[in-house]
């Protein structure tokens, strides 16, 4: 994966798994156990972590992997007193984090059944960035100070 | 994630207990899709039990009020905790779906 944002810190939590969505509840989990032990407020715990992870994850197995079970789904977790940093890296090729956003409250997309992952993950974190590293990595951070500001 | 269906009067109810996320929502999908051709139309997804629910959680209910109402019917939802009603006010589809407060006042709506 690529360098951590935080520089030398608390020891990242790391897991590999093969590309398959009846592991995603259970990584997710795992995040959010090592969040509520960082105190982070509940709202975190309950709605911004497990949506925001799950469709980062569920993007990495569904598209960037093709839900081929041979290629597997990289977690690295970094969780301190001030922020989360998840880092969910695929096999895949990548993909243009931008023009692949939808805005799914729009009249034409408000009907569609996809498209609301990406967009979700931005409202309900602090930052996503998407780089090329081993494979195709999503970074996504939250800050816990800012969770009473966000719209979420 | 785990589902329960009862019925009331002629509104057929589904509890969701737990996520409804990716790797389940084909779960709640088939059911819902099994009771309307058995010939249900009022159709009510209770969410007290619920934790929390993902983009294609969200797709399959949009999905399932289409069928319904392509059926001659209506899907309705209840009981939202406040993390769900942010969830469906953020992709505004509390717009598209008639949401109760409870399961009492779900019912009265049909």
């Amino acid at each position: 994966m690529g360098p951590s944002p935080m520089g030398p810190g608390p020891m990242p939590f790391e897991m590999e798994f093969p590309s398959d969505i009846g592991y995603i509840e259970a990584a997710v989990a795992q995040v959010v156990r090592r969040c509520e032990a960082a105190s982070f407020p509940g709202r975190h715990l309950a709605f911004h972590i497990p949506v925001a992870v799950t469709e980062a994850l569920s993007n990495a197995i569904l598209r960037g992997n093709g839900e081929d079970a041979s290629k597997s789904v990289r977690l690295r977790v970094v969780v301190d007193a001030h922020s989360l940093v998840v880092e969910v890296e695929d096999d895949g090729s990548g993909f243009d984090l931008d023009a692949c956003t939808l805005d799914p409250t729009t009249i034409d997309n408000l009907g569609r059944e996809d498209g609301r992952g990406l967009f979700l993950m931005r409202r309900l974190m602090d930052s996503v960035e998407q780089f090329r590293a081993r494979g195709n990595v999503v970074r996504m951070t939250l800050r816990r100070r800012s969770s009473d500001d966000r719209a979420a | 994630m785990s589902f329960t269906v009862k019925k009331a009067g002629d509104v057929t109810i589904f509890e969701v207990e737990g996520t409804l996320i990716v790797g389940n929502r084909q779960e709640l999908k088939q059911k819902v899709l099994e009771e309307i051709e058995g010939g249900a139309r009022k159709v009510l997804v209770d969410f007290e039990k619920t934790t929390y629910i993902d983009s294609s959680g969200l797709g399959v209910l949009v999905s399932l009020a289409k069928k319904i109402r392509e059926s001659g019917g209506d899907l309705r939802l209840a009981n939202l905790n406040d993390d769900l009603q942010t969830l469906f006010e953020l992709t505004k589809l509390d717009t598209l779906f008639q949401i109760s407060e409870s399961r009492d006042r779900a019912l009265e709506s049909f």
